[in-house]
């Protein structure tokens, strides 16, 4: 019982994963996108329509990474080349996101055949469970590593790059350098305006992903309204639970996920809790992170100094 | 050296400040492009633009039914973006007014289903005043950590909106579920007692949101409370040098921000809804962002968005029955529009030159 | 591309650049060799600053041409100045806090990643070279400003720049370390390099540059060698009328201690020590300067003293009621009256985006009655400011923003005299002021000296320290280094004392 529990705790965690190495990539670049919800809602519906159509998990992933990085392409036009207020720019990409997202979905549905769209078999299969050969027979470690989707593997593959790109690459110095101080960068040779774009675009590409994920996987396979529901929020409050920090934003999704599913797996036998409690946990859990990060302040883990404020080179 | 790169490149340039009547030509021209680009939307998925347009705005008009609930859909959006303009010009990034909606509603609905029999307006009145309250409390949570520890308000809002819509679901599915309703969890419908009357066709809600918006118009550009709040907005460190409590200041507007978004919440259980619904503030709190912010947090500017958006959701619905269209699409045009005004005021301060390299 | 005749390592032609309105460099030509020192003086808002970024590709000049050893190139961005060997050295450090010295050094330059023990290695090596002092390994947010400067320039010369220029170098930095900095730059001259060193400062150019080249309001009005120039030709050039150097020191009689500061100790919000065991007391018709390398708890006695720090122990006696403990509001509401004038002035001490009214009303707006705002009374105090020290502004309505620095500060000054204080406490009220306007402020503050007020002027300028106050303390990490007669005292001593050496006894007191 209890690895079925770890088990799906990875599964629920997936895609505020995705969420949260999405928006690190944005931070660490000196933005604050509060879109992430908006991006995985856009790349929800382009993932899931795409996989629709076309039967192929490669392509579905494509369309869900190209549609993230175009919600994030907005925000980027317009914060880091029109300097417009991040937060306000952020909130109407989520609303906008999720708007289009809906939109489309339910455009599909009502021109659809059987008023319902499911994903083909062809696809379901692709993004079934994988038995890694030799490793996912072992007892317990088998079932605990090595037996889930592409989604997972490409999930923490992602984060483990992004964190060796932050802390052993040059480029990823001079990125973590813009999120702290953009004119000590650009005064340094670095290329400020190209490295933002170029993070903050492929964090909304991966935010992309994990919104393929929500309407492909959660579902089952089923087109819903609001197939991310609320994740892309919980993933900018995990980036602080993560310390900005890659690594730790996999074992913080994690940790999330297993707040997602506590409901189905808690032992009914010794307290009986409403659902609406359960459901409420996740974001209980991550109000009491903020309290408590905003509490103990440290010098080193803390939001990359710039992150929210726009700049503009010739600022006087 | 550098032959390489004689090609021209754009660069951005600091303008003296443009004036105002440039500013509001910009900002139109802002708003025309950006109604041009939702139209090559609907280009795109192939339909006519002026057609749909001409559809949306026929359907918030076309009766008095029509534009009732028009103004039915414009009343709760006009108070939360109230609500929301005076965190919001405190620098206070309340987006939690979809939350303080709820709360608002939940605290006024335990009159309405359990003190039915009370009279009428005193009823109403208690409602009122637990609504206000609610809300009220639902904004101080954050601010308090906010002024305490500097908390991030953005993302502390943001997960009581989703702790405030569980509560709902609990009372909905447990203790308030209506036992009439044979499985089907909700809540009972209030007895006409506890329903606001209805003014020339429409609950009197939009009478309040009215007063509300003189006040707050009052309040912000008259009042100390209202100086201390630009200012807090401005530099909290100058605040401090002039002597403000700035803690008191931040604590003192998210209970009237939150306030007004509670009462709002009341206003739309009592008077639209009759019940308590999980969906009382359905993304109106959103929407109250970007109304407060298209309106520069101006209260009268606030009156014509809020308007404008009632029209659009109004005509999107209408859109819907007659085309197949999502109401969503209100929403993203919402969006767009906002995305234009953000990209616009851009050239308010800056412009692009072309530049040769290489000098000659 | 044009071969110049010229061998200059750098030569500036017919350079212009304008911010919307203002116009900070206009056809400006200027040339500097290999193995010169050239000094690039003038006033504040002068256009020194300007030009120099646009040499280092962080402007781009409307007009003009800029040529590197006699080949004319284009400078879009700080990376291609990099490349042409130019190297600037900011005023206000463009340093990455929570970095290394290390990584700071290496951002942004190209090839492989280097393993940081080989990394290591290469930088003390070159940095010996120089004779400058690093360790690579120390985090920026915990070295003092001279060691943050010593990274900055060896940012630069690990770049390999031949070209160097200085933003105002010695601002932060004691007399004793100028010195070394002095040293350092000789020596790079000496290997050939071409360096241009920004100032303001008369003595330091006539130490250490070869030629001058004075900038006024944007134009350079003349260059000139340095043997050949004294501090007086040079004053006028810079700016452009012969005018005494003096500052008045008005003379006052019956000074009484209005201010008594008392161990005062004060904690940071990061824990650091902000002022530890100050000592001093504060009279009645007298400017008390206070000195000190920036952040040496100049900022946190302000505040301690205004009520808007915390103290951790001791005592502020304000003719004998300890004021400790007691918000801004408090301390007014006890009939003492003080004006703090901060030294960051539209962050603090005015809000930019309000227009002048709303800015009387900062400090007012409490005092009518009731719940609704009275404009009128500021909006009266706005235009009588305005004609009293005429305040160049296109209306009372108009943001402060937009106004010039000088006439800012004649806002915000101006604003706290009319309140009548008894103690004024200024911190850097001349920075970024030109001459003319710093004459007026030294000219309020000794007009309000004569008036009885009890004046605490935190400064930069030593010399100007030395003529204005009538005392000065001298603060070092926190602590008074010494209090001593204005008089009676040397830049030297003052420096000494900057960098750490107590005097003992000298205090004037009583």
């Amino acid at each position: 019982m209890f690895i079925k529990f770890l088990i799906a705790a990875v599964f629920a965690g997936t895609p505020l994963l995705f969420g949260t190495v999405g928006e690190i990539m944005n931070e660490r670049a000196g933005h604050l996108n509060l879109g992430v919800e908006g991006m995985m809602a856009m790349g929800a519906c382009a993932g899931f329509m795409a996989g629709f159509f076309y039967d192929s998990i490669s392509i579905a992933l494509l369309a869900a990474f190209l549609a993230g990085m175009l919600g994030a392409l907005i925000y980027a036009v317009l914060t880091i080349t029109f300097m417009a207020n991040q937060n306000v720019t952020g909130l109407t990409l989520a609303i906008f996101g999720v708007g289009i997202s809906n939109f489309a979905g339910e455009f599909m549905l009502v021109n659809s055949a059987s008023n319902s769209l499911k994903l083909p078999e062809q696809i379901t299969a692709q993004i079934s469970n994988i038995n890694i050969p030799g490793l996912s027979t072992i007892p317990v470690l088998g079932p605990l590593f090595f037996q889930y989707n592409i989604f997972v593997y490409l999930g923490v593959l992602i984060a483990i790059t992004c964190g060796i790109y932050y802390s052993r690459t040059k480029t990823g110095l001079n990125v973590r350098a813009i999120g702290e101080n953009p004119g000590a960068a650009d005064a340094a040779g670095i290329k400020v305006t190209k490295l933002k774009y170029i993070n903050v675009l492929m964090g909304g590409g991966i935010c992309g992903i994990g919104g393929a994920y929500c309407s492909m996987i959660i579902n089952g396979g089923v087109w819903m309204n609001n197939p991310v529901n609320g994740q892309g929020w919980i993933a900018v409050a995990l980036v602080i639970f993560a310390s900005w920090k890659p690594f730790r934003a996999i074992f913080g999704s994690f940790i999330f996920g297993a707040f997602n599913i506590l409901k189905y797996y808690f032992p009914k036998t010794i307290i009986t809790i409403p659902n609406a409690f359960y459901d409420m946990l996740p974001f209980v859990i991550t109000a009491l992170v903020l309290v408590v990060t905003s509490i103990r302040k440290s010098k080193e883990n803390q939001q990359p100094a710039s992150c929210g404020v726009n700049y503009f080179r010739e600022e006087r | 050296m550098n032959s390489k790169s004689h090609v021209p490149f754009i660069r951005t340039v600091k303008i003296s400040e443009r004036s105002g009547k440039d500013t509001i030509k910009i900002r139109i021209a802002a708003f025309v492009l950006a109604l041009t680009a939702g139209g090559l939307f609907i280009l795109f998925l192939g339909y006519n633009p002026l057609e749909l347009y001409g559809t949306i705005i026929s359907g918030a008009f076309r009766s008095k039914m029509a534009f009732q609930a028009t103004i039915r859909f414009m009343i709760p959006l006009l108070m939360s973006s109230l609500g929301v303009a005076l965190a919001f010009k405190m620098r206070f990034w309340n987006i939690g007014a979809e939350g303080q909606i709820i709360v608002g509603a939940v605290c006024a609905s335990y009159f309405a289903l359990f003190h039915d029999n009370w009279p009428h307006f005193l009823l109403l009145i208690v409602m009122f005043a637990a609504g206000a309250i609610g809300g009220g409390l639902w904004g101080l949570i954050p601010a308090y950590f906010k002024s305490k520890y500097d908390t991030n308000e953005t993302l502390f809002t943001l997960m009581l909106n989703y702790i405030a819509l569980h509560i709902i679901t609990y009372l909905r599915d447990g203790p308030w579920k209506d036992p009439g309703s044979s499985g089907f969890p909700k809540i009972a419908r209030f007895t006409s007692n506890a329903q606001l009357d209805k003014v020339l066709g429409v609950h009197f809600g939009w009478i309040i949101a009215l007063i509300l918006l003189v006040l707050v118009f009052i309040y912000l550009k008259y009042t100390k409370h209202g100086y201390e709040i630009s200012v807090v907005g401005e530099s909290k460190s100058t605040a401090k040098y002039a002597g403000m409590n700035v803690k008191k200041i931040i604590l003192r507007t998210m209970v009237i921000s939150g306030g007004i978004c509670g009462i709002t919440g009341m206003i739309q259980a009592a008077g639209s809804d009759m019940t308590l619904a999980s969906s009382v503030a359905g993304g109106v709190g959103f929407t109250a962002i970007i109304v407060s912010w298209l309106a520069y947090l101006n209260p009268f500017g606030i009156l014509l968005v809020s308007f404008l958006f009632s029209v659009l959701e109004k005509g999107s619905s209408v859109m819907q029955s007659t085309y197949g269209l999502s109401t969503y699409f209100a929403s993203v045009l919402q969006g767009i529009i906002l995305f234009f005004i953000l990209g616009c005021e851009f050239f308010i301060r800056y412009k692009f030159v072309l530049t040769k390299k290489g000098g000659k | 591309m044009k071969i110049s005749e010229t061998n200059y390592a750098i030569e500036l032609k017919g350079i212009t650049k304008t911010f919307g309105k203002v116009i900070a460099n206009e056809n400006v030509n200027l040339g500097i060799k290999y193995g010169e020192i050239l000094a690039l003086l003038g006033e504040n808002g002068s256009g020194k600053t300007t030009l120099m970024n646009i040499l280092s590709g962080i402007y781009y000049a409307d007009e003009g041409s800029i040529c590197i050893d006699g080949t004319e190139v284009s400078i879009t961005n700080p990376n291609e100045a990099i490349n042409l060997g130019i190297g600037m050295i900011y005023q206000h450090f463009k340093l990455v806090e929570i970095f290394s010295a290390m990584d700071n050094i290496v951002l942004g330059t190209r090839g492989r990643y280097v393993k940081n023990s080989a990394l290591r290695e290469e930088i003390l090596e070159m940095s010996n070279k120089f004779g400058l002092e690093i360790v690579p390994d120390k985090k920026v947010y915990n070295m003092s400003v001279s060691e943050k400067q010593t990274i900055e320039i060896m940012k630069v010369l690990y770049r390999g720049a031949k070209i160097l220029i200085l933003d105002e170098p010695t601002s932060v930095l004691t007399p004793q370390e100028t010195e070394k900095l002095f040293v350092i730059l000789r020596r790079m001259k000496e290997q050939g390099n071409a360096i241009i060193i920004i100032t303001h400062k008369l003595h330091e150019v006539l130490a250490i540059s070869d030629r001058v080249a004075i900038l006024r309001k944007g134009q350079v009005v003349d260059t000139v060698n340095t043997r050949d120039t004294n501090e007086k030709e040079l004053t006028e050039l810079m700016v452009g009328r012969p005018i005494s150097l003096e500052i008045n020191r008005p003379e006052t009689i019956n000074r009484k201690t209005v201010l008594k500061v008392v161990d005062l100790s004060v904690i940071n919000e990061d824990g650091t020590k902000g002022l530890n065991n100050i000592n001093f007391n504060l009279k009645s018709g007298e400017i008390l300067g206070v000195a000190g390398v920036a952040g040496s708890g100049q900022r946190e006695l302000c505040e301690t003293i205004a009520g808007l720090m915390e103290a951790k122990a001791g005592a502020i006696l304000y003719n004998k009621e300890n004021i400790i403990g007691k918000t801004p509001d408090e301390i007014i509401n006890l009939g003492i009256s003080m004006s703090f004038v901060p030294e960051d002035r539209l962050g603090m001490g005015l809000v930019g985006s309000m227009d002048m009214v709303d800015n009387m009303l900062l400090k007012s707006y409490k005092k009518n009655k009731g719940f609704i705002i009275d404009k009128k009374p500021s909006k009266e105090l706005a235009e009588e400011l305005v004609d009293k020290l005429s305040i160049i502004t296109p209306g009372i309505e108009t943001p402060v923003r937009m106004l010039s620095g000088g006439n800012v500060q004649k806002v915000l000054l101006g604003r706290e005299i009319e309140s009548e204080p008894n103690v004024l406490i200024t911190a850097y009220p001349v920075r970024g002021l030109d001459i003319n306007s710093s004459y007026i402020i030294y000219d309020l503050l000794n007009e309000q000296k004569k008036k009885n007020v009890a004046i605490l002027f935190i400064g930069e300028d030593l010399d100007v320290l030395l003529e204005l106050s009538d005392r000065i303390m001298v603060l070092c990490h926190g602590e008074v280094m010494g209090l001593v007669d204005a008089k009676n005292t040397s830049k030297e001593e003052i420096g000494l004392m900057m960098a750490g050496k107590k005097m003992e006894g000298v205090d004037s007191d009583e």
